[in-house]
């Protein structure tokens, strides 16, 4: 993984500041190793996302890696047809209401927002 | 267990966005939700790499830090340059000869992270979740952990903005342990009360 220079790594290997970051980290390797798209693919949308942050002011990219992660997972996903800005918007949103409306004490599915 | 508090608040939009993608590629059949696991497992303990083992090995070595850990973890934590990302607070709870503790997130997989790194993919499981509330006995039995009758479980529920670590009990035979030696008895699932702390006899590679 020694192609993306930026990514905050120590002499094991890549290190995370938070759960998320690893999960978006692991989503892409799970992906690639699918086949769904290759490094260079991979590389191009990562690094357009961030020149694209850096050009509105990005002031860390210790910091917001990941962010900038995620955003081109998201814009890959597009670019693929995996899915569609909309459709994850969507299912984000169902999410927060599952969240919303999941008793206390009762593990969190998506059902509970789809039927509730 | 304590009931006090309100558990809707959803996770950060970051979170939301990794987890709404998540669930859309693996149920398009993009994603293998084993292969995922398997490769976040080998990333597990690349967060706060074993921070949560220094604290209790200190505290069983050093018992005005167990004070300070017990009345104000945040803060005794805090004092070892270990501080939430997300202001959470953290609580540690004693195991003694009369209750053992377990930490759950019945909701999600709120985890004191900090402290122990990436959760283990069985703590986000829906099946732990329920189950560590309705049978704790039955799932620390599974963990090979074995606790007599009359030990009370007590489960704590994890929020977005409170966190548990388990103190475990310090095992029978480590007198004249170093703080560095202890450490390595202190596991992850130690500390989340599924087990306890390794047994000093049959822990490997810790010299006497």
């Amino acid at each position: 993984m020694n192609r993306f220079p930026l990514q905050p790594r120590d002499k094991e290997g890549p290190v995370f500041n938070e759960p998320w970051e690893a999960q978006a980290f692991s989503l892409v390797i799970a992906l690639h190793r699918q086949g769904l798209f290759t490094w260079d693919e991979w590389a191009s949308v990562l690094g357009e996302e961030i020149r694209h942050a850096q050009g509105q002011g990005d002031p860390d990219l210790g910091n917001t890696y990941y962010q900038h992660w995620l955003s081109a997972l998201e814009n890959i996903s597009v670019l693929k047809e995996f899915s569609s800005y909309s459709e994850m918007s969507a299912r984000k949103n169902q999410w927060i209401s599952a969240y919303e409306h999941t008793p206390h004490g009762r593990p969190i599915e998506l059902s509970t927002a789809k039927n509730g | 267990m304590p009931h006090d508090h309100s558990h809707t608040a959803a996770p950060s939009d970051l979170e939301l966005r990794v987890k709404a993608l998540e669930s859309l590629l693996v149920e398009k059949g993009l994603v293998n939700p084993h292969t995922l696991n398997s490769i976040i497992d080998t990333y597990e303990n690349k967060v706060g790499p074993r921070n949560g083992a220094r604290v209790i090995a200190k505290a069983w070595t050093d018992p005005q830090f167990k004070t300070a850990l017990l009345n104000d973890a945040t803060a005794a934590v805090s004092s070892l340059g270990y501080t939430g990302r997300q202001g959470e607070h953290l609580q540690v709870v004693e195991n003694g000869d009369e209750v053992h503790n377990l930490i759950v997130c019945t909701l999600c997989s709120c985890y004191p992270w900090t402290m122990l790194g990436l959760p283990p993919v069985w703590y986000k499981s829906a099946p732990y979740r329920s189950r560590a509330v309705s049978e704790p006995r039955s799932v620390l039995r599974e963990f090979g952990t074995e606790l007599n009758a009359g030990i009370t479980i007590r489960v704590w529920d994890s929020t977005s903005e409170q966190r548990y670590l388990v103190l475990p009990i310090r095992p029978a035979g480590t007198e004249s342990w170093s703080e560095q030696q202890l450490r390595q008895l202190v596991s992850r699932n130690a500390m989340i009360g599924v087990e306890k702390a390794k047994n000093p006899r049959v822990a490997e590679n810790i010299p006497p």
